[in-house]
């Protein structure tokens, strides 16, 4: 209901400031970061806000990101909130932590600014290092805008601290094209935020001597609880159960918190973001900025008499396949667009979850993109060859998936 | 407790580590735990770097710890614990918690010297609130006694081993202590487990103390230094009495930085006839054996004795008693 949305804001950010600024909103106990590009805006910009007295958080400028993440682990483990941001080798060098964050169930939010990993050095936009943490226990948002990256960024903390899920959250956005690039956008009152996020609740476990105690390191020390233990074959896989349990339970809590938030924003969010899908022939499917390029393609294609549309996937951990299969109900053909490789795997990695997702349930013929490695540019034209190339292999019949590659030289 | 503890009222001081913690027979590091532990005075958190203690006090469904306690990964207790330090900070200052507890490291040689001295560096650069303690078993005992680079020069390890041609771990071991102590933090310390008053006492000014604090304790190890587990203490203290490790500490004063010698090491600067031969403490371990058996490599002793004289006198004229 439009008259219920809160009155907003609208300001000039570039997508790493949208990011510093909800971080600013929320005002969580601990920032601990290590500068990388293209994540650099996000810290320099919370740096300010610290130093002007705007936010009363501890920043710890850390020494890498691997001790980034070990702080936010040790001080989610007390009860606070903890953020970091990161990006490319920052990420792969967390990559340790990361698991460790997940299974010891700290809502911890971390924005990634999705950048090509090394070698050759690299800084400009690709999904590869979200993917080397696809399989670490954390739910990743993966946004389109500025918009999307503040709007994101705010929610993040109402999943990640929801008691059925209890963890840690990557906000994606796209290093460059959404991190640098300025946008209007809209920003809500700082009240509104701090209401929306609340106050972080603690989920109660069975401690020492079968006592009731808060999760956290208890700082009065009357409720002690062991963190981080040593488990064998008898037990370790019961928590890694528990997380799968906790995955599924993200996919309502991100469609609850995504309604919640638009009723407060009039911007709603949810697992995917379809678009023009409902009649259409042939969806690009993917994540990202590009599918804001990608939505241009089908707006094209559908003047030039094709049923084009897109199917962006919003949150790809926990993967929404069932948001998928129904958003694509009726569709041919689908171009599914992949800005990461696996190495001598059998497709790109989100073409390896579409085809999972549909498995035995028939569903429409797919075709693999590989695009905008290392920042190369994804123009319409190129996603409405995409879009074209998969109806025609629908149209075809061809078997399997064949994967292509997008721009590439030779 | 006060800083000068009689042995009788530490004795009398509760246990904050459970009985029947699954450690070797003779185990220096659940020992140093303990003892540490009864230094306590306020709400405390301890972080474990990975580790024997960490892995034998933390056995699930079990726990040894009666103090909130987390385990993080292996090189990155010093990073988690400025985490603790920042939350509790933070919540201190919206007035969610009255006072912040003490944050307590207990890590190994490998956490320390080698894997983990990043993050170490890092927070001691930051001067974060916490106290690091060092239990300096000087090899990788968690994973079956590899070198480090906490292991003295001709020890023999897993990864070191003595043959017909190398004779042990060929380097030096690192000057950690020193190394610590050129952050300019408020407080570094040595200590030993046969010094239990002088240690309590070092972990009581290390927590009263503003900023960070490091405390190196050294931990004798029956399975990797091959001694009988009856033999701990005896162990520690020759390692005192042949001054192969003194123990100091080191503060700051109106700007200075002061090394002041401590225990039997501040008698022996006094008195240089105590000082016993390094190789009474060689002699009573297995992994120096090679130095004894089949044949005696006086060359090999002369030099850890002379590399021990050297860092003795280093250390005397530090605390300005050359």
């Amino acid at each position: 209901m439009a008259s219920a949305v809160v009155e907003q804001k609208r300001v000039g950010m570039t997508g790493d400031e949208a990011v510093a600024y909800a971080i600013k909103q929320v005002e969580p106990d601990v920032v601990a970061a290590y500068p990388i590009t293209p994540q650099t805006i996000i810290v320099e910009r919370f740096s300010e806000y610290v130093a002007s007295g705007e936010v009363r958080t501890e920043f710890v400028a850390v020494e890498s990101e691997h001790s980034a993440l070990s702080a936010c682990v040790g001080a989610a483990a007390t009860g606070a909130r903890a953020f970091t941001a990161t990006a490319s080798q920052g990420l792969a060098l967390m990559w340790e932590i990361l698991y460790i964050a997940s299974s010891l169930r700290l809502p911890i939010v971390m924005a990634i600014v999705n950048r090509a990993l090394s070698a050759p050095i690299n800084i400009h936009c690709d999904h590869s290092d979200a993917m080397g943490a696809r399989d670490s226990g954390w739910i990743q948002l993966f946004c389109e805008n500025c918009q999307e990256a503040y709007d994101t960024t705010i929610q993040a903390w109402r999943i990640a601290e929801h008691p059925s899920v209890q963890l840690p959250v990557m906000v994606c956005l796209d290093g460059f094209v959404v991190s640098h690039t300025l946008e209007d956008i809209s920003v809500l009152p700082d009240r509104a935020v701090k209401e929306f996020v609340g106050e972080r609740e603690l989920v109660s476990v069975v401690g020492h001597e079968g006592l009731e105690a808060p999760y956290r390191l208890d700082p009065e020390g009357r409720r002690p609880l062991s963190m981080g233990t040593f488990a064998m074959y008898d037990l370790y896989f019961e928590y890694k159960r528990q997380q799968e349990e906790a995955m599924e339970a993200a996919l309502t809590v991100i469609e609850e918190v995504g309604r919640e938030y638009g009723e407060l924003s009039g911007r709603y969010y949810g697992l995917i973001d379809a678009y023009r899908l409902e009649d259409a022939e042939v969806a690009i499917v993917g994540l990202g900025s590009s599918m804001g390029t990608a939505k241009d393609a089908a707006d094209e294609l559908r003047n030039e008499g094709v049923r084009a549309g897109v199917l962006r996937i919003r949150s790809f951990r926990p993967f929404p396949s069932e948001a998928v299969r129904e958003a694509l109900r009726g569709v041919k053909a689908v171009a599914v667009m992949d800005r990461a490789m696996s190495f001598g795997g059998p497709a790109g990695p989100l073409m390896m979850d579409m085809a999972t997702a549909f498995y035995g349930r028939g569903g429409p013929v797919m075709t693999n993109y590989i695009y905008g490695l290392g920042g190369r540019d994804i123009s319409v034209e190129d996603l409405k060859e995409a879009a074209r190339g998969a109806l025609k292999a629908a149209e075809e019949g061809v078997e399997g998936v064949p994967v292509k590659f997008v721009g590439l030289r030779g | 407790m006060s800083i000068s503890a009689t042995l009788r009222e530490v004795a009398r001081r509760p246990d904050m580590l459970y009985q029947g913690v699954r450690t070797c027979s003779g185990c220096g590091a659940s020992l140093i735990a303990k003892l540490v532990l009864k230094a306590i005075g306020k709400p405390t958190v301890v972080v474990s770097a990975t580790g024997c203690l960490e892995v034998a006090t933390s056995i699930l469904p079990f726990t040894s710890w009666k103090v909130p306690w987390i385990h993080n990964a292996f090189e990155n207790a010093a990073a988690t614990a400025a985490g603790i330090e920042a939350a509790y900070k933070a919540m201190a200052k919206k007035g969610l918690i009255k006072e912040a507890p003490d944050v307590i490291v207990m890590a190994g040689d490998g956490g320390t010297y080698d894997i983990g001295f990043q993050a170490l560096s890092g927070a001691l650069e930051r001067g974060h609130d916490f106290l690091y303690v060092l239990y300096d078993n000087e090899a990788y005992m968690n994973t079956g006694i590899q070198r480090s680079g906490g292991t003295p020069r001709f020890a023999w390890t897993t990864t070191s081993p003595a043959g017909e041609i190398l004779k042990g771990k060929l380097e030096a071991k690192k000057p950690l202590g020193f190394i610590v102590a050129e952050h300019r933090i408020p407080y570094v310390a040595t200590a030993s487990p046969s010094e239990p008053l002088d240690l309590i006492r070092k972990v009581r000014k290390g927590l009263e103390v503003e900023g960070p604090a490091f405390i190196h304790v050294i931990c004798p190890c029956p399975r990797g230094w091959r001694f009988d587990p009856s033999l701990t203490i005896k162990v520690a203290r020759l390692a005192v009495r042949t001054c192969f490790f003194p123990l100091w500490e080191c503060h700051w004063e109106d700007g200075e930085q002061i090394y002041q010698l401590t225990g039997p090491s501040r008698l022996i600067a006094e008195v240089p006839e105590l000082k016993l031969p390094v190789e009474y403490y060689l002699a009573v371990q297995g992994r120096f054996s090679h130095l004894f058996r089949p044949k005696r490599l006086d060359q090999l002793i002369a030099e850890i004795q002379s590399e021990v004289d050297a860092n003795w006198k280093l250390l005397l004229r530090r605390a300005g008693m050359a």
